[in-house]
């Protein structure tokens, strides 16, 4: 078995009296894509908030390796590995890629915050700036605003982004939301080489990308897990086709691909 | 970044020098006094901008370091002689550091509007504080009756009596301050602060500690405004609770937004441009306040970018973590699994 990266053991949040979040035991594997589906208003977004730190759990624990990193700020989960992608694409968009990306390489290097000297004169961070850009298939695009970009080219920079920052897990929620195909294939092919030495917890919709990635797959309704496994296993399980009732087709084609 | 764009030319800035080391030997002494207090101004504006432009802060407690610099060349200077520059300036300016790094602690836990009013809540206790008590002379203030001096082997190196003097004083402390904000803004830290700024979120998720960015330019802007301070203070030889208070902090906000807060010497600009106006209303007219009010409006309305960067940074990005609703897909089923 795999190496386990990131571990979150019953993981809880509430809103009020709504538990957005419950129960929920998650484990990253080095080298694996472990898959999040869910309706809307699962509760999947809010689980990867939780593992990020962008939101304190009610209760529940996380772990990267031997450390815990449950009370971690954000910026101190992003130092110890966890990089993420969000839903809605977050990303500087008066900025160009390189100089997107660079931030990201600087905020990982070895003086991120030094006030003298101009910030793009660090060879260092230039260089693992670069190598995150081309990784994500972005070095065409190096010198164009962000903003100017497709949709798909947004969202690969966001991962480019993640990608400079070296994370050893990387969280990324719904990559695909509101692409066109051509460019869900080229995001669906690079996720797929993210996994390379590393862990990926992707929230996803579409059944083809999941069935595609998925080494592991958790299915979350109204915020708790209904089942967690190989995504061969969970498929068949009766009550994830009772969750999706009436969905039964988009969970064959998905399999089937 | 786009806000960084406006840099001028290396020809204009020595040209620029040029005339200011020139101009206190051709003008009359009023005029050169004059040029010494904008200038200290002008830095004042100048460094409300690292936290207003560069670091999406609107702070409207910015007199209060300007104020405290000031009153402490007061406290410091003995009855029968000036203070030393070794020890009172370092001194002033460290308490003027730990002001805004309290002030900077607590108001830095808010955003957008709440932190233009804890901002101001600080302006004005710190105001009512030298108003109301009798630690500094209350709302008369307190006279500075001697320069401070630099002395060395017993001589006083600076003579800052002479208005010529203090001129090029003034002159030194203001590009200084340019200098420092130039490289401080271009350098990874500024890039950092900037960040922050335009998307919090992603700079805190990629690892920024945000906090600390912001509070350190915090610190770093209310040292430079105290350093403004105790050589106005120095200039006037008077501190008033008035130095202090939220109507000049209003007033330095108007400059940066007049000069706009995409550049280094835009807020300079915008200082030198107000108290012209000033200056030229104050001789000319009896209701000078209310045609001043009447042409900031003006020029706010007119100048491209002023009222709108100022209404961005009011309004910034929802920075809390709550979930966004998923948009809809085009591209898929209706049962979106
Ligand atoms: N900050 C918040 N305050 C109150 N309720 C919240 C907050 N964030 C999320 N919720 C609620 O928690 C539940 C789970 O939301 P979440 O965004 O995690 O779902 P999701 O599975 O990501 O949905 P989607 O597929 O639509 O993105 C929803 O009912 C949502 O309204
Ligand atoms: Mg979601």
């Amino acid at each position: 078995m795999s190496e386990i990266l990131l571990k979150a053991t019953a993981l809880e949040k509430r809103y009020g009296g709504l538990k957005a979040v419950s129960g929920v035991s998650v484990d990253v594997h080095r080298d694996e894509v472990h898959a999040v589906i869910g309706p809307n208003g699962a509760g999947k977004s809010t689980l990867i908030n939780l593992l990020s730190g962008d939101v304190a759990p009610t209760s529940g624990a996380m772990m990267m390796g031997e450390r815990d990193i449950t009370h971690l700020s954000p910026n101190l989960r992003a130092l110890a590995g966890v990089g993420r992608s969000y839903q809605k694409t977050t990303i500087f968009r008066d900025s160009t890629v390189f100089e997107n990306v660079r931030l990201a390489a600087q905020a990982h290097g070895g003086s991120p915050l030094r006030m003298v000297g101009t910030a793009e004169r660090d060879g260092n961070v230039n260089a693992r700036a670069a190598a995150a850009v081309e990784e994500a298939g972005l070095s065409h695009r190096s010198g164009t605003v962000a903003k100017f970009m497709s949709h798909g080219e947004q969202r690969q920079l966001e991962i480019a982004m993640v990608l400079a920052t070296e994370p050893r897990v990387i969280l990324l929620d719904e990559p695909l939301a509101g692409m066109g195909h051509a460019e869900a294939q080229r995001m669906i092919a690079l996720i797929g080489r993210l996994k390379d030495g590393r862990g990926v917890l992707i929230v996803e919709h579409d059944m083809d990308a999941v069935f595609a990635l998925a080494d592991r797959l958790t299915v979350m309704v109204d915020g708790r897990p209904i089942a967690s496994g190989s995504p061969e296993h969970v498929r068949n399980l009766p009550a994830v086709r009772a969750a999706y009732l009436g969905h039964d087709d988009e969970i064959e084609a998905g399999a089937a691909a | 970044m786009k806000r960084l764009s406006k840099i001028p030319s290396a020809g204009l800035i020595a040209a620029v020098l040029a005339v200011a080391v020139a101009l206190p030997f051709v003008v009359s002494g009023y005029y050169v006094q004059f040029a010494s207090k904008a200038m200290l101004v002008g830095m004042l504006a100048l460094s409300l901008n690292l936290v207003v432009g560069y670091g999406g802060l609107v702070s409207l407690c910015h007199a209060a370091f300007f104020g405290f610099g000031g009153y402490m060349l007061a406290f410091m200077t003995p009855e029968d002689g000036g203070a030393s520059l070794w020890l009172s300036l370092p001194t002033a300016l460290l308490v003027v550091a730990a002001v805004a790094l309290v002030i900077g602690a607590l108001s830095l836990r808010t955003r957008g509007i709440y932190f233009i009013m804890v901002t101001l809540a600080f302006g004005e206790m710190l105001f009512y504080l030298f108003h109301d008590t009798k630690i500094a002379g209350g709302s008369d203030g307190m006279y500075i009756y001697f320069k401070p001096e630099l002395v060395v082997g017993g001589r006083n190196l600076l003579d800052l009596e002479s208005a010529r003097t203090f001129y090029f004083v003034a002159l030194a402390l203001l590009a200084g301050a340019a200098v420092l904000v130039k490289e401080l803004v271009g350098s990874p830290f500024g890039r950092a602060l900037a960040a922050a700024r335009d998307n919090e979120r992603r700079a805190l998720s990629l690892g920024f500690p945000v906090f600390r960015v912001r509070l350190t330019a915090f610190v770093v802007s209310g040292v430079i405004a105290g350093m403004a301070g105790f050589f106005s203070a120095s200039q006037f030889g008077f501190v008033a609770p008035q130095m202090l208070g939220w109507h000049l902090s209003a007033t330095i906000l108007v400059m940066v937004v007049l000069g706009g807060m995409g550049s280094i010497i835009g807020p300079v600009v915008g200082a030198f441009a107000l108290i012209g106006l000033e200056e030229v209303l104050k001789t000319s007219f009896e209701h000078w306040k209310l045609i001043k009010g009447l042409v900031i409006i003006a020029l706010v309305f007119l100048l491209p970018g002023g009222l709108r960067q100022l209404a961005t940074l009011l309004m910034p990005e929802r920075v809390d973590a709550s979930a966004t609703p998923a948009k809809p897909r085009s591209d898929e089923a209706p049962a979106n699994v």
